[in-house]
């Protein structure tokens, strides 16, 4: 049997209805998954439509048991492996909170800089960078700041979308 | 509003119930849905069948359920009423049983209050039910109701809980009819991928040993699809064996049928599925009891799987060929196709199969050591069957050794005849299905075949029994322990019998009494004739107690983390084999 960890994202759409997220968390902790990531937003107010990105790991037989066990979730009406449906971009919004006064204070904010990650709030001794990137990018940047006096940080999880004109 | 009909929200349930055909509701009254008690007094198409606990209302309805092909309905209480009913739920979850759970709920504004009688019904049985709703506006009611119908019994058919509290049922609204409601997004594939079919059939005609092995889905099919299976399997010329939620899919009486398979099922059966080139599963799904140990299961076969739920395919077992579809849908072309390509059998190479098979079944895999002076419980089962073989006779079991040799040693011809707890191997089950199934045939015999240890865990249902006049049969092999536990411990645990003797059991025929049934008793072989007569005859209820040999063991039997091929026979087997490491942790 195939034993390969794969990272999958997926995209599920869903009824926007009471407790669809606790189904979606109840699958993944009832039959043991993992959940790297999850997001989750209404996208669509007229239909009440929800869409759910979630970042999992699983060998690919595990990675196809989550993806029919959520399609035979009642209120969800589509789901999106877009790790093997051809080229994606995937995008997470950290908020990064460093303090400190001094070269590590220009240092930190030189990094930023770099890293094109916007200052939205300071006060004399504190920063809190936005950021949006890969998961890879936001690590980096987390990392390099945390000698720099890193204090806080607030990450959203991956959201994703599939390239080209074609919708979900 | 035009066009639409106002009613009272308790109104408008009695009346999406009718719309909805249904003629009876299993259920026990409270607080909180005391509104549709009250409009269920007024009214005479539905009728209630007031069960002496909520586990039971739900198994009752299970039973009906699967002796009809119809949604089995279930009203209970907030609260308690609900999270008594989780466990048959659950049952109903794993096997596939379509039933609608209306729960009462406190008041909207109460909710999250810690009411009294409040439950967050909705995340229970979340993980226990296909789907389930809270209905929190008026506007909502009739069409979650005709919802919570179509998603019960659509696709895999599953427990549905519709959670209704009581100011939703006291307040008007407009009603909508069946007709009126579709579901915005749920649409189960039933048609099969006809490229598929045509490779299912490349494959079959290919095969040097092929074996149908079939399940519950072509039970819940319909009728038909154990019509259309039959028809197949003579077709080819295959054999077939059945798991213990498919029994009656095909006749058992067939020479093509070569038993039940899995932990205790028969040797030729499972050697069959060990050996096999070509496996055509329909409607099972590779259950542990089926497999047992995953990595040497059916080592050299080619394997087809048809479910009609795509996660069943692929979950437990890789197959080479995965067939999404309803089983009638799929037999029907599987048949076309067959006919079409005017196909036949490898029929030498499946006569060397036969052979093979022939040699494995004279290996007489359920003999059993009579005795002059104690009752085997096989000897027991197989006087019974001989009794009820050609009656309108449905049985129903609780779970344990009673349970493994009622599937071994009673024959079924027709699908919707026997109800088990299969996969949430439920004690209790049996007596309340029984009285599920008379309801639904109040003319037929229905037998609970039980241990004494699982009738104990809804005896109180007697009183139902009594009540509505059911006139349900208890066989009851009294051992006086657990005999699978004991079973077990003596095979895995060194004979060390922890907790598994009961002490101080009840008098049944007393019991039975007490209840207003019949009692009777059977301690000798030369008994069991005559008390299965009297239990026939005699109207109303019947409680049997039949002491059985405390000390028999249910064989064959494949022990947990080991392969079809390496069963054990009967008690002489035990000492060769001893239980890996690896098998002493499953269950």
């Amino acid at each position: 049997m195939e034993t390969r960890i794969e990272r999958h994202t997926i995209c599920v759409l869903v009824d926007n209805e009471a407790g669809v997220l606790a189904r979606v968390i109840g699958l993944f902790s009832g039959r043991g998954y993992n959940i790297e990531s999850l997001t989750v937003a209404e996208v669509e107010k007229s239909q009440r439509l929800s869409r759910i990105t979630v970042v999992t790991t699983g060998t690919p037989m595990i990675i196809e048991q989550i993806k029919a066990q959520l399609s035979r979730l009642v209120p969800v009406h589509k789901v999106s492996d877009l790790t093997i449906e051809g080229p994606h971009l995937e995008r997470e919004l950290a908020l990064v909170k460093v303090a400190g006064t001094g070269e590590k204070r220009v240092e930190s904010l030189r990094i930023a800089d770099i890293f094109r990650a916007r200052v939205v709030d300071w006060t004399i001794e504190s920063f809190v960078f936005e950021m949006t990137g890969s998961t890879e990018k936001l690590d980096a940047f987390i990392n390099l700041m945390q000698p720099l006096g890193l204090v806080d940080v607030s990450r959203t999880g991956v959201v994703a979308i599939a390239r080209g004109p074609e919708p979900l | 509003m035009t066009g639409h009909t106002e009613m009272l929200g308790a109104t408008m349930v009695l009346k999406a119930l009718a719309d909805q055909g249904v003629d009876v509701v299993f259920g026990y009254p409270g607080g909180a849905v005391l509104p549709i008690y009250d409009e269920l007094f007024k009214q005479n198409r539905v009728r209630h069948i007031l069960v002496r606990h909520e586990q039971a209302a739900v198994h009752a309805a299970e039973g009906y359920a699967r002796s009809t092909g119809k949604v089995g309905v279930v009203l209970v209480t907030s609260g308690p009423g609900a999270t008594n009913a989780v466990t048959g739920l659950t049952d109903a979850l794993m096997d596939s049983i379509p039933i609608v759970c209306l729960t009462g709920q406190v008041p909207t504004h109460l909710i999250g209050n810690d009411a009294f009688q409040e439950a967050d019904t909705t995340g229970i049985t979340r993980p226990c039910t296909k789907h389930n709703y809270l209905v929190k506006r008026i506007e909502d009611l009739s069409r979650t109701l005709h919802e919570a119908f179509y998603v019960a019994r659509s696709g895999r058919p599953g427990p549905v809980v519709v959670d209704l509290p009581k100011d939703v049922q006291q307040t008007r609204g407009p009603y909508l009819g069946p007709e009126q409601v579709e579901h915005r997004s749920y649409r189960p594939q039933t048609e099969p991928d006809p490229a598929k079919i045509a490779e299912a059939v490349d494959m079959m005609m290919a095969a040097k040993r092929p074996l149908f092995y079939c399940g519950g889905g072509v039970v819940n099919s319909g009728r038909k699809a154990s019509e259309l299976l039959t028809r197949l399997v003579h077709m080819t010329g295959f054999p077939c064996t059945l798991t213990l939620m498919g029994l009656g899919a095909f006749p058992a009486s067939d020479k093509q049928f070569l038993g039940m398979l899995g932990m205790h099922g028969t040797y030729e059966a499972n050697l069959a599925m060990h050996g096999c080139d070509v496996m055509i599963n329909i409607g099972a799904r590779f259950d542990d009891r089926v497999t047992g140990k995953i990595a040497a299961f059916s080592p050299g076969s080619k394997k087809i799987h048809v479910d009609i739920d795509p996660s069943s395919i692929n979950k437990n077992v890789r197959v080479d060929l995965g067939i999404v579809g309803d089983a009638t849908s799929v037999l029907e072309a599987l048949i076309a196709e067959w006919k079409r390509r005017d196909a036949r059998a490898d029929g030498k190479a499946l006569d060397r199969w036969w052979r093979q098979i022939e040699e494995w079944r004279a290996r007489d895999c359920l003999r059993y050591q009579q005795s002059e002076t104690l009752i085997k419980p096989q000897y027991a089962l197989q006087r019974l069957y001989d009794a009820i073989k050609d009656r309108d006779a449905y049985v129903t079991t609780e779970v344990g050794q009673h349970q493994m040799w009622a599937a071994q040693f009673l024959k079924f011809e027709q699908p919707h005849r026997w109800m088990t707890s299969g996969g949430l191997g439920t004690m209790g089950y049996g007596l309340p299905a029984a009285i599920g199934v008379q309801i639904a045939h109040p003319e037929s015999l229905v037998i609970d075949v039980a241990g004494e240890a699982s009738i104990l865990m809804n005896i109180q249902e007697l009183s139902t029994a009594r009540q509505f006049n059911l006139p349900v049969k208890l066989f009851i092999l009294n051992n006086q322990w657990m005999g699978m536990v004991r079973q077990w411990q003596e095979l895995l645990h060194g004979g060390r019998y922890s907790e598994s003797y009961t002490a101080s059991l009840p008098d049944f025929v007393k019991l039975a009494e007490a209840f207003g049934a019949t009692g009777l008793r059977a301690t000798k072989p030369q008994d069991v004739d005559g008390v299965i007569a009297r239990m026939i005859e005699t109207k109303g209820p019947v409680v049997v107690d039949v002491c059985v040999d405390q000390k028999e063991n249910c064989f064959p039997m494949i022990p947990s983390g080991a392969a079809h091929n390496e069963m054990l026979l009967g008690p002489g087997d035990e000492a060769k084999k001893p239980i890996s490491e690896e098998g002493m942790v499953l269950v």
